[in-house]
């Protein structure tokens, strides 16, 4: 049981930060870069993604005997696009401006390759357990990215976090954030940092291991 | 631990070296951009010195910051970083506020020379690519032309400049068209004694024609410029604007004017000869040049721009590999 609670554990913190979907596999890209312009967007998405996600890994999983491996693709794909449709109506009656302003990027979740990936990958081989951990991992990892995104470009594109002014009215607001670019290059820049992160923590890895076998020898 | 000197030297092919190295080149074009930046600072007042000094301080950080601890000394040392902040600083409107023309800087050595690789190695202008950020991020700062500071003391700072960092300014910027403008947008003419002596609105380094072509034939006495690029570039324009004149008189403007007016000189002589974004090839520097000329004339003349240099070099230095590759001669004997 103790091990079982740990692989889990396990599985869920690898989709937050080692198999970050968009950090380290950079998948899904087209939402990434799409409707981050806004913190409250991002966040919807986010919310979206790990609905869908969540929802279908649980299905999956549950089903995976009775799908027949020659046509699994197309199940998967099936099973994705009913808790697509279920997102987008939902988020269509609760908060139709965010609705409006992600346009067809809800349909288009049914085509995240992450998702699709998530299913062949690690829903369809293991139990429903750790199906539903793997799946709220990754789309955590997902909702991580989008926020930091939509946030950085939210405040230096527009001066505020959802909406709430954070500098006042003589802001000098950085219009490149909010267009196109500003998506490619904040995420770079992301990329670029975590890719940094990532290396350092291997170098001290590797130093204290160095360090380890010079006192074991001595 | 520091190597002894052999007794024996041996050395590689090349045994005859040129003087020429990359720290006596960056200095000789700071000299020739001397005249230039007192220029600016005679026309603008002492809010020139500023932008210039806040650009360069930007560009002089970023590459202290990035480059490898050990090597820190050397990669200031050979003046490319302030080079850098200073091509960029001169190409910015003298309101500009400090803030601005600092993050201006950081961009172009970040994202222009230090993730390619640092120096030699980046496919774009650093200066443009900073100064193209800039413009995309606050489009009506960097086209707010402050007028010449005219009888007020050399001293005279724009309140602008002081805008507190990620503030807009508070005070009315009174601002008017740049020649360019005023010929795009309102068809009128500036005269062009005015355009060659520098007595015209425009961004810091770009209003004294004369000084301009002054530095860069010092640059082609000290064998620091390839000439086929600035002529290429300026032939083309006077050739393709020439053509338009003949055709619609009051539309279009005339070739001196084009060649004078905006950062034709500026972007020609100083941005566009960057030996490290523009062709190897006697050939390729021909194309090069005559691209960025046709450019120029199609975004100001027909773009929803008055001025586009930045944009033409830039789009050339995109294609310089390829016409790298498809001009290089042929190895004697194949």
């Amino acid at each position: 049981m103790v091990r079982n609670e740990n692989e889990a554990y396990e599985t869920f913190i690898k989709g937050i930060w080692r198999d970050n979907p968009v950090f380290v596999q950079v998948l899904g890209m087209c939402p990434m870069l799409a409707v981050t312009n806004s913190a409250i967007n991002a966040v919807a998405m986010g919310g979206a993604t790990l609905f869908v996600l969540v929802g279908s890994s649980f299905l999956v999983a549950s089903f995976k005997q009775w799908i027949p491996k020659q046509v699994r693709i197309s199940g998967f794909i099936i099973i994705i696009a009913t808790f697509v449709t279920v997102a987008d109506y939902t988020l269509l009656a609760l908060v139709p401006k965010v609705h409006k302003e992600l346009g067809a990027f809800i349909p288009l979740i049914v085509a995240n390759c992450m998702i699709l990936g998530r299913q062949e990958a690690f829903a369809s081989r293991n139990t429903v357990r750790l199906a539903v951990m793997d799946a709220l991992g990754t789309s955590g990892g997902f909702m991580v990215a989008l926020f930091s995104l939509g946030a950085i470009r939210e405040i230096l594109g527009n001066g505020s976090l959802f909406g709430v002014d954070l500098f006042g009215e003589h802001f000098e607001p950085w219009v490149i954030m909010i267009l196109p670019p500003g998506g490619f290059l904040t995420l770079g820049l992301i990329l670029l940092f975590f890719n940094w992160v990532t290396q350092q923590k291997d170098k001290f890895i590797e130093q204290v291991a160095e360090a380890e076998r010079v006192a074991t020898d001595g | 631990m520091k190597q002894k000197d052999p007794d024996l030297l041996l050395l590689h092919a090349p045994l005859l070296r040129q003087g020429m190295t990359t720290p006596s080149a960056m200095r000789d074009v700071l000299y020739a951009l001397l005249p230039v930046t007192a220029a600016a600072l005679w026309f603008f007042g002492l809010g020139a010195l500023l932008v210039l000094g806040a650009s360069i301080a930007g560009a002089v950080l970023t590459e202290w910051l990035f480059s490898v601890s050990e090597k820190r000394g050397e990669s200031l040392l050979d003046a490319s970083a302030i080079l850098t902040g200073l091509l960029l600083g001169l190409t910015l409107p003298p309101g500009l506020p400090m803030w601005m023309a600092f993050l201006g800087g950081v961009v172009a050595i970040s994202l222009g020379k230090v993730i390619w690789g640092g120096l030699g190695h980046n496919l774009f202008n650093p200066a443009l690519l900073g100064r193209a950020f800039l413009l995309a991020t606050f489009p009506i700062p960097m086209t707010t032309w402050t007028p010449l500071r005219g009888s007020e003391s050399f001293f005279h700072v724009n309140a602008s400049n002081l805008a507190l960092p990620f503030m807009q300014t508070q005070v009315d910027v009174v601002s008017s068209a740049s020649p360019l403008g005023l010929m795009k947008f309102e068809q009128e003419v500036t005269s062009l004694t005015n355009l060659m002596f520098g007595n015209t609105l425009g961004s810091l380094g770009e209003t004294s024609g004369v000084l301009l072509i002054l530095g860069g034939i010092y640059l082609w006495i000290r064998r620091d410029l390839d000439w086929r690029i600035p002529v290429s570039i300026m032939l083309t324009v006077v050739v393709f604007s020439g053509c338009l004149t003949l055709f619609d008189a009051v539309r279009f403007p005339s070739p001196l004017f084009s060649i004078f007016s905006g950062g034709l000189l500026l972007g020609a002589i100083y941005m566009a000869t960057d030996p490290v974004t523009s062709p190897l090839t006697p050939r390729g520097t021909w194309i090069f040049g005559i691209g960025v000329g046709v450019l120029v004339v199609l975004i100001r003349v027909f773009g929803g721009l008055p001025e586009g240099v930045m944009y033409a070099i830039l789009l050339m230095n995109a294609a310089t590999p390829l016409i790298d590759r498809y001009t290089q001669p042929r190895i004697f004997g194949r």
